[in-house]
């Protein structure tokens, strides 16, 4: 069966509904699926639920899916950078999950693994724990929380080959290969296209299992939200 | 006179042990960074999913793919490892990381933080955070000791919590004190910075506290 698909909306041809359940690679506007996203737009598919740790900044990333209010609910942890997501959450117009972060990717996580729900100390005696189960385990209480399973995951990965295999680079990885492993179907956009076998199998993040489809996105736009420098110490300075 | 933003970093990094692995929070913690010993090996953790955070790039070296929890761009050591979300908060939750430094909006006297949400404002999401307080072994708050004249360390937190009985120490501009989290609610003042006075403390702090001031 053939993975790679020539552009991204044939990657994405038949897999999206209305009302489905989306994951999305990505920290901040860090490694995130972008080109995957406008094409979801460009689909016009609607009602969605997004699962994501952010909701990218007005007008990039899944910041673009809110302006033609595509989106429905998210489910994440910080939405901070997003003016257009506060007015349309404070409207009504959007539903919003807060997830504590480390609870979300657990919950992806297990999703992923076929692990139904799990135990953890995080949110315990806070809002979060309202209306779940709280145990005892060896003295300490432990709130239980769902694993998440989506209906499509869109990752965005450094490299990959033509079986599916993915390495992602620095902290562009985050969210992206646990997400991969938790949806019906994942679709893959990744910067450099290679022939099976040219990657190391020992240097593999994201086993091909669970990419169904991959599509080469050279050269993509990559955005930088707080440009952080320190000053060059210039050798005539020194003397 | 009181501490200011960069004397609390560096009271805070007292709290600094060679071989830490330490998460540092947004804002005065960040400065934390600035202030470790020389010669003491401390890895920085980045919740986004890096271990052994480097200081800023030069201008002209940012990398779109190399960010720190705050989105900022930041560069890479010789001790640096990536990985995912899930392995980042099971470091966290594990228990592996032993020291977290971090902003709060309201401290109680038994340990009660609460850092996230102000209800009836725009809430922007907890992050890391509840996962930081309930799952670091020690956990460290740097705050402004007072907020436009209303009391930060409380007999209660009025706030919603981020984490229960989590807080070890809190560091603000006038001092710092110790906080118990297991057994009776107990808050000691262990030391006032210079220039400060007990009762200007006391004046502006609701919590009952013990004083115990070497």
């Amino acid at each position: 069966m053939k993975k790679v698909h020539s552009n991204v909306s044939a990657a994405l041809d038949g897999l999206l509904f209305d009302g489905m359940t989306i994951m999305a690679g990505g920290f901040g506007l860090c490694g995130i699926p972008e080109a995957l996203i406008y094409a979801i737009r460009d689909s016009g598919v609607k009602d969605l639920t997004v699962i994501s740790n952010n909701a990218g900044v007005d007008g990039i990333g899944l910041g673009v899916l809110l302006e033609t209010r595509q989106i429905r609910k998210m489910v994440s942890s910080y939405v901070g950078e997003n003016k257009l997501f506060a007015q349309q959450y404070l409207s009504g117009e959007l539903e919003l999950e807060f997830n504590p972060q480390g609870t979300l990717a657990e919950r992806i996580r297990a999703g992923g693994a076929g692990i139904p729900a799990f135990y953890t100390k995080t949110g315990v005696g806070t809002i979060i724990a309202d209306g779940k189960d709280v145990r005892e385990f060896d003295g300490e209480s432990y709130v239980m929380e769902r694993g998440l399973f989506a209906d499509l995951s869109i990752v965005h990965a450094f490299k990959g080959d033509t079986e599916g295999n993915l390495v992602y680079r620095k902290t562009a990885r985050n969210f992206n290969p646990i997400m991969a492993t938790a949806a019906k179907v994942t679709v893959a956009e990744v910067e450099h296209l290679v022939d099976a076998g040219k990657i190391d199998p020992d240097q593999v993040h994201t086993p091909g299992i669970f990419v169904k489809r991959i599509v080469h996105v050279p050269n993509p736009a990559k955005h930088i939200e707080q440009r952080t420098t320190r000053p060059r110490i210039i050798a005539s300075e020194v003397n | 006179m009181a501490w200011t933003r960069d004397q609390m970093a560096e009271r805070a990094a007292k709290e600094l042990r060679d071989g830490f692995y330490v998460n540092l929070g947004i804002g005065i913690p960040t400065l934390v960074a600035n202030y470790i010993p020389t010669g003491m090996s401390v890895q920085l953790q980045s919740e986004n999913g890096m271990l052994g955070m480097g200081p800023f790039p030069y201008e002209g070296e940012e990398d779109a793919d190399l960010i720190n929890a705050g989105k900022q761009t930041i560069t890479e050591l010789p001790t640096t490892s990536y990985f995912s979300g899930a392995d980042s908060f099971g470091m966290i939750r594990g228990g592996h990381i032993d020291l977290s430094i971090l902003g709060a909006m309201q401290v109680a006297r038994n340990g009660d933080l609460a850092n996230w949400m102000v209800p009836g404002k725009m809430v922007k999401g907890m992050g890391g955070a509840m996962d930081l307080v309930a799952g670091v072994k020690r956990v460290v708050v740097v705050m402004e000791h007072e907020a436009k004249g209303e009391a930060k360390l409380l007999e209660q937190c009025t706030l919603p919590l981020t984490g229960q009985r989590v807080t070890d120490l809190v560091i603000t501009d006038l001092g710092v004190f110790t906080i118990e989290r297991r057994g009776e609610p107990k808050m000691t003042l262990i030391e006032i910075a210079p220039g400060v006075s007990l009762d200007e403390i006391k004046s502006k702090t609701q919590a009952s506290f013990d004083v115990a001031v070497a």
